[in-house]
């Protein structure tokens, strides 16, 4: 996955051609911790049509706020610099997310 | 399904909370093969606390996850296996208890703990669902962070509230606590409250209830009830926690066991459900107090009683309804006189007929749940087994005599 951060989140999420996928997380959040090998098998899967990028909030506070991201786990699709779908807190399951991956790369 | 599909164990336990890893490392310690069914990370509530006070053996404190991660790490020392993934439903109706997971696994058990713990409760209010993880919370170590420098209000006054109000002000500029009570009171202890009042980031607002949330994406205000006044205000706030007690996580057993109006599982002192073999463990259960050194007395209580209750099974099911040849089973006690005395008659009726006919002696005081099984209420009562079956049932007063006649009709086969 893709470390993304306040430097390069303009250039590589926002600006990038075709779907991204942003795991907000941080080494605090113990539901995040859990999840993370999931998306990590989803990017296996799926990781040559949607890039697949992380973001830690811990030193990205108000890029992640900036992106009305205030809980954790977050995770987003965005296309073309707009976010485009999200999933959030209990609902960011390994399937529920597989499901919007599959929804935004048809 | 096909059989070999099932993987099997001799106990599961749903949940890796403090309550299911005790569990897990009692019953693999005493070499039970143990499967643990957590859906998220194991630890539960305790994991996602951030400094526990009062479990025994810390002075000074200790870290949930960290003192979570031992947990775990102890249940797989002994052996206990854990897999990640979400208990979707159960069948208990057999004598093998069956489980089901999200995730499509399929496993059986000869005894089952449940252990799912609670949830925050929500509330319902306008904007709740909507603004959720947009700024309300329900878990201050998840998301405290991102409140740093900023303003936040927190619903509730309990020991958990002040608690997880007081960790917040690590990073928020101030936390404003929205307390039903009058001024001064709160559900919180003496000693969790003077700290609280001498907190300076701390701020109070007494005999009010929020009634929304409002924000366009992220939080943005609350609207405050005065309770006494009915007067409406709105405060400007950027995140809103939600610390009002749990509910527990037992929707998924669509009612297999016997629970409360509120969906609290109801067991006795041995942690057994209304289902024989079928255990519960920790804040699912109905209890005085929801902590974790309860949570772990209730999962150590659970593995014990659970090894009990499957050694009792295997062996009544070696002796009694395995074999080919019949089977004399002489329920006793040893506080029924009668039973003893009559049990040397018992003893020679099944020495003679060695061979064809095997002797059980089951103290009913001690296998209570194979008596009752059994319809056994009074020692000594006699039944007869052929092929697992009940043939012959022989009630006290009888005779060395009658016994016999009726032993010997069993074995004829007529
Ligand atoms: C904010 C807060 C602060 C607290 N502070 C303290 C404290 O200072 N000291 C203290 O002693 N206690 C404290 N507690 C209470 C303590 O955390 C709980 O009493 C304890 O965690 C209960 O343990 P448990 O194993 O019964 O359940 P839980 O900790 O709730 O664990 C249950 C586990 O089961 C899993 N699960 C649920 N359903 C399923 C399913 N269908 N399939 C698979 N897995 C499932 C969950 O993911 C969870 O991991 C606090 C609680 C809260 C909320």
């Amino acid at each position: 996955m893709v470390q993304v951060d306040k430097v390069n989140f303009e250039e590589e999420v926002l600006q990038a051609k075709g779907p991204v996928l942003v795991d907000f997380w941080s080494t605090k959040c113990e539901p995040c911790m859990a999840l993370l090998p999931d998306v990590e098998a989803l990017e296996a899967k799926y990781g040559d049509q949607i890039k697949f990028c992380k973001l830690n909030v811990l030193e990205n506070r108000r890029l992640a706020i900036s992106q009305k991201v205030l809980g954790l786990p977050t995770i987003c699709i965005y296309k073309d610099g707009e976010k485009v779908a999200e999933l959030t807190k209990d609902d960011a399951t390994a399937a529920n997310i597989e499901a919007m991956i599959k929804e935004q790369i048809q | 399904m096909a059989a070999e599909d099932m993987k099997t164990y001799d106990v599961i336990i749903v949940g890796g909370g403090p309550a299911g890893l005790s569990a897990a490392l009692y019953a693999s310690r005493s070499k039970l093969s143990t499967l643990v069914l957590e859906k998220a990370k194991p630890g539960g509530q305790a994991g996602t606390t951030e400094w526990l006070e009062n479990y025994p053996g810390f002075p000074g404190g200790v870290k949930g996850p960290e003192l979570m991660e031992h947990f775990a790490a102890q249940a797989r020392e002994f052996g206990a296996e854990i897999i990640k993934d979400d208990v979707a439903s159960v069948d208990f109706s057999g004598e093998k208890k069956l489980v089901c997971t999200a995730g499509g696994g399929q496993y059986s058990a000869s005894a089952v703990i449940l252990c799912p713990g609670a949830e925050p409760r929500t509330l319902g209010l306008p904007g709740e669902r909507e603004l959720r993880g947009k700024g309300v919370s329900y878990c201050a170590t998840c998301d405290g962070d991102f409140f740093t420098d900023l303003d936040i209000v927190v619903i509730g006054n309990g020991d958990a509230a002040v608690e997880e109000a007081m960790y917040l002000t690590r990073f928020a500029e101030s936390v404003t606590m929205i307390v039903v009570h009058d001024e001064g009171i709160l559900d919180a202890t003496a000693v969790i409250r003077d700290r609280a009042f001498k907190n300076p980031k701390m701020k109070w607002v007494w005999n009010s209830v929020v009634d929304e949330i409002r924000g366009d994406g992220i939080v943005e205000s609350v609207i405050i009830r005065n309770l006494k006044t009915n007067e409406r205000t709105e405060l400007e706030t950027n995140g809103v926690f939600v610390f009002v007690g749990t509910v527990p996580n037992t929707q998924f057993l669509s009612g297999a066991v016997e629970m409360d109006k509120r969906g609290y599982i109801i067991a006795n002192e041995q942690m057994e459900t209304s289902v024989d073999g079928v255990y519960c463990a920790g804040d699912a259960r109905v209890k005085y107090l929801r902590q974790v050194i309860t949570a772990a007395a209730d999962g150590a209580i659970a593995a014990v009683a659970a090894e009990k209750y499957i050694h009792e099974e295997e062996g009544f099911r070696e002796m009694v309804l395995a074999p080919a040849s019949p089977v004399m089973v002489c329920f006793w006690s040893p506080t029924s006189q009668e039973s003893l005395d009559f049990m040397p008659a018992v003893e020679r009726i099944a020495e003679a007929r060695a061979g064809s006919l095997n002797l059980v002696k089951i103290d009913i005081y001690k296998n209570q749940r194979i008596a009752g099984r059994y319809e056994i209420s009074a020692a000594p009562s006699i039944l007869f087994f052929n092929k697992g079956q009940v043939c012959e049932r022989v009630q006290w007063p009888t005779t060395e005599e009658e016994l016999t006649l009726v032993a010997d009709r069993v074995i004829s086969g007529k």
